[in-house]
């Protein structure tokens, strides 16, 4: 892998493409359609290893479609057509030779409504590492305490790890999905709305994991939310029917957007 | 007027008290239904009082009363119906009697009550005991001392040539039979002397030499049995019964309460761990319990794997379009096909087609003895199987479309493929709706008797699908099962009117045992439900 180089502040951009970085998520030119429909038109753009990107747009602009490209959720979707190229550090997600589950190991995600298995919550955690051939007790018992303190809810359950994960809240539910993803240690994290579904409090936890999670995985988030991606994001994506009409550093987008219909959104005039 | 009847409909008043109606008419019926059977099946053990009614023409009649009835054209007149039993001396078990010829009604003490292994029930009183011709005992009390004396004995020596005839004459038949089907294999490769089929020979020669010697201890043990007891009973007949056929003698007018509580317990105990006898109309029905499980485990253990694995590629891997909607609707409709048809589907495809095969294949020696290709328990539980097979295929279907589509997802993005998301989440999940699924199949099948009737069920079959005799599980064999014993002895009996109580009886204990089957498989729904809820949120 190439020298990470951690930069402390995203370099501001002159047009309405930001410099990237180490890039570690590389979109080129994708399109995609579900049958005759067109949903993303022409995608072009960089992630930042380490950062968090966010995606903002109304409901069925293919924000969602294209987080869910990048570990290539959208081949269950009968019908569904794809060109352009999408590369994760360096490898061709579309490549016909690439295993794709060898693809979701390195990229993880996390749903909008929190989908815990009715299993225990240390096999909720211990879930990845044992499709991946972990079978050792104690290994997986490290495993589950590491990503349950990631996920920062290690204090809380640490005592009932053998109770059903859906006797937990919200929340921390949720908190427990992003700990099943991480404990298998991907690259990257994708997270789809993880807070639409939890009231503030449970939201801003998720949040600071979030800003403490950036350390280690490079984190895209697509959210409904624009003061969540202005809290968490560096950089904000918008996209609008298929299309990113502007992609920026989250603080220039939000502040001065170089697109008309960016200001319209953001400012609350449509969406 | 208009508007006080449209206020009251539009209340929902009179809505709710027609779906209540309709649950209370639904429930009556269900109870009235498992009432009858339980007054009616319940009541067969009790050891009733025995009457003995003096007419006004000076005949007397002793017998127990099983029914009052309103004389035909005289409502204010009665008639009783008697069970007088001794089948043997009068040619009929039961008579009418109307009430306005009965001048004296009375309960000896000392009328006898007889269970006995032929004829049905004796009912008279004992005079004497006799051993060999010489008189032992007599007048009523000192015989019955004798006999129960006597009885213990008796029903040991019963129960040795039982087992002798069972496990040891049995045994050599089965030798007897698997050496004759060898020498047959060998008369068919075109052997018919030389050292093998001398070996097999001296081997019969022993095995014939070992009969003998078993037969010989059966007639000395029969010989032994040189006691009888003289009853008399009304109108000047008496009968002479060897203590070898007295199963148990009753005084049922000397018993009270407790005593006759301890009799029923044993007679229901009697009629679910015993034999049948005369022709399913007395004795028990053990066979025919063991026969109805076994049958209904069997089918479970074939019907849940393919129910459950055909659902799982309809819901799970097939591609959802008409194609799959046809098929969905097709198995739908096959639960409604009448259970008769897979019936003959069974015997045409099981055992005609398969089982005549296996016959030709591997048990050539015995035809045109059939040993597959007849009725059999396996043939009888796969029919069954295919009868059921929608049902659990609807119920998994059912419970896979209730699954939350994230668990799949969640899942495939930790990098399972479809196989492990299937294996680890989506079948635990499903389990529930699986054992449904089997709790309505099983419910169904040990009901079903239509197609059982030609695919192996039988009246009396001489031995239970498992025994001690190598490889101990005989598919192959026929056998008993509650649901044909009901028919079979509520209609097609000689004496369909004594054996009417079995019928009850048969029937209370059919719906015992599916009560109780679905009770096990409902409490391990629930346990599995606990342990895997699948309401996410």
């Amino acid at each position: 892998m190439a020298s990470v180089s951690i930069a402390q502040e995203p370099h501001a951009s002159a047009g309405n493409t930001p410099i990237i970085e180490s890039p570690m998520v590389e979109i080129d030119k994708v399109n995609l359609w579900y049958g005759a429909k067109q949903a993303l038109r022409d995608v072009t753009m960089s992630m930042s290893k380490h950062r968090i990107t966010a995606y903002i747009g109304p409901s069925g602009c293919g924000k969602s479609t294209l987080l869910r490209c990048l570990n290539r959720m959208n081949d269950l979707v009968d019908g569904v057509r794809i060109t352009g190229t999408i590369r994760i550090g360096g490898t061709d997600v579309y490549d016909p030779n690439q295993d794709v589950t060898e693809l979701r190991k390195r990229v993880g995600m996390v749903f909008q409504k929190s989908n815990p298995f009715p299993k225990s919550i240390f096999e909720n955690a211990a879930y990845g590492p044992r499709i991946l051939g972990v079978s050792n007790r104690s290994d997986l018992e490290g495993i589950v305490e590491r990503s349950l303190r990631g996920a920062a809810l290690w204090d809380e359950v640490h005592d009932r790890l053998q109770e059903s994960a859906l006797g937990l809240s919200g929340g921390q539910q949720q908190r427990l999905c992003i700990a099943r993803a991480i404990a298998v240690e991907p690259d990257v994290l994708l997270m789809d709305e993880p807070c639409s579904a939890l009231d503030p409090i449970a939201t801003a936890r998720i949040e600071e994991l979030m800003l403490e999670l950036k350390n280690s995985y490079t984190i895209v988030i697509v959210t409904h939310n624009m003061q969540q991606a202005a809290r968490v994001s560096d950089y904000t994506g918008f996209l609008l029917l298929g299309e990113l009409v502007e992609f920026g550093v989250t603080r220039d987008l939000f502040t001065n957007p170089h697109e008309q219909r960016t200001e319209d959104y953001i400012t609350g005039r449509f969406g | 007027m208009r508007a006080r009847h449209k206020s009251l409909w539009s209340t929902g008043e009179p809505f709710v008290w027609l779906t209540g109606g309709a649950l209370s008419l639904a429930l009556l019926l269900v109870v009235g239904l498992i009432a009858l059977i339980v007054v009616n099946g319940s009541g067969f053990f009790w050891p009733r009082s025995v009457a003995r009614l003096t007419l006004s023409d000076g005949t007397v009649v002793t017998g127990q009363i099983v029914e009052r009835e309103v004389l035909p054209g005289k409502p204010h007149e009665h008639r009783i119906k008697l069970k007088v039993a001794n089948r043997d001396l009068y040619g009929a078990d039961f008579e009418w009697v109307d009430e306005s010829r009965i001048v004296k009604r009375e309960y000896p003490p000392d009328v006898a009550v007889i269970e006995r292994t032929e004829w049905g029930l004796l009912i008279g009183t004992l005079r004497e005991v006799r051993d060999n011709g010489q008189t032992v005992a007599v007048g009523s009390p000192a015989a019955w001392a004798e006999i129960r004396q006597r009885m213990a004995d008796v029903d040991r020596t019963r129960r040795r040539i039982r087992a002798i005839e069972k496990s040891e004459i049995g045994a050599i038949n089965a030798r007897q039979e698997a050496l004759r089907l060898q020498l047959r294999g060998l008369e068919m490769k075109g052997i018919t002397q030389g050292p093998r089929t001398e070996a097999i020979g001296r081997q019969l020669t022993a095995l014939e030499a070992e009969y003998q010697e078993q037969t010989a201890r059966l007639t000395i043990l029969r010989k032994s049995q040189t006691a009888s007891a003289l009853v008399v009973a009304d109108g000047g007949k008496d009968k002479d019964i060897p203590l070898s056929q007295i199963i148990d003698v009753r005084f049922p007018n000397q018993m009270g309460l407790i005593a006759k509580s301890l009799v029923y317990v044993a007679r229901i105990w009697e009629f679910v761990t015993g034999e049948p006898r005369e022709a399913n109309t007395e004795g028990g029905v053990f066979p025919a319990i063991f026969g109805t499980i076994l049958m209904v485990v069997l089918m479970s253990i074939v019907v849940t794997p393919l129910g459950v694995l055909a659902a799982f590629y309809l819901r799970e891997y097939a591609r959802q379009g008409p194609f799959v909607s046809a098929v969905r609707i097709a198995v739908n409709n096959l639960a409604g096909v009448p259970s008769i048809v897979f019936g003959v589907f069974g015997l045409g495809f099981f055992i005609y087609g398969v089982g005549a095969g296996i016959d030709r294949l591997f048990f050539a020696e015995a035809l045109p003895t059939p040993t597959f290709g007849t009725g059999g328990i396996l043939w009888a539980s796969l029919t069954l199987a295919l009868l059921t097979v929608p049902v659990v295929i609807v119920a998994t279907e059912e419970g896979l479309a209730a699954i939350p589509g994230g668990m799949r997802e969640a899942s495939l993005a930790l990098s399972a493929t479809k196989l492990e998301t299937t294996v680890r989440v989506v079948l635990p999940a499903v389990m529930p709706s699986i054992l449904t699924g089997l709790i309505l199949a099983m419910a169904r099948a040990a009901g079903e008797v239509a197609p059982l009737m030609i695919t192996g069920v039988v009246k009396l079959a001489p031995s239970l699908p498992i025994d001690g005799q190598w490889p101990f599980i005989h598919f192959e064999r026929k056998f008993m099962h509650l649901g044909f014993q009901i028919y079979d002895t509520g209609f097609q009996s000689p004496n369909v009117d004594a054996a009417r109580p079995m019928v009850f009886a048969t029937t209370l204990l059919l719906l015992l045992i599916v009560v109780l089957l679905n009770l096990a498989a409902i409490a391990t729904r629930n346990r599995l439900r606990r342990k895997y809820a699948t309401s996410a949120v």
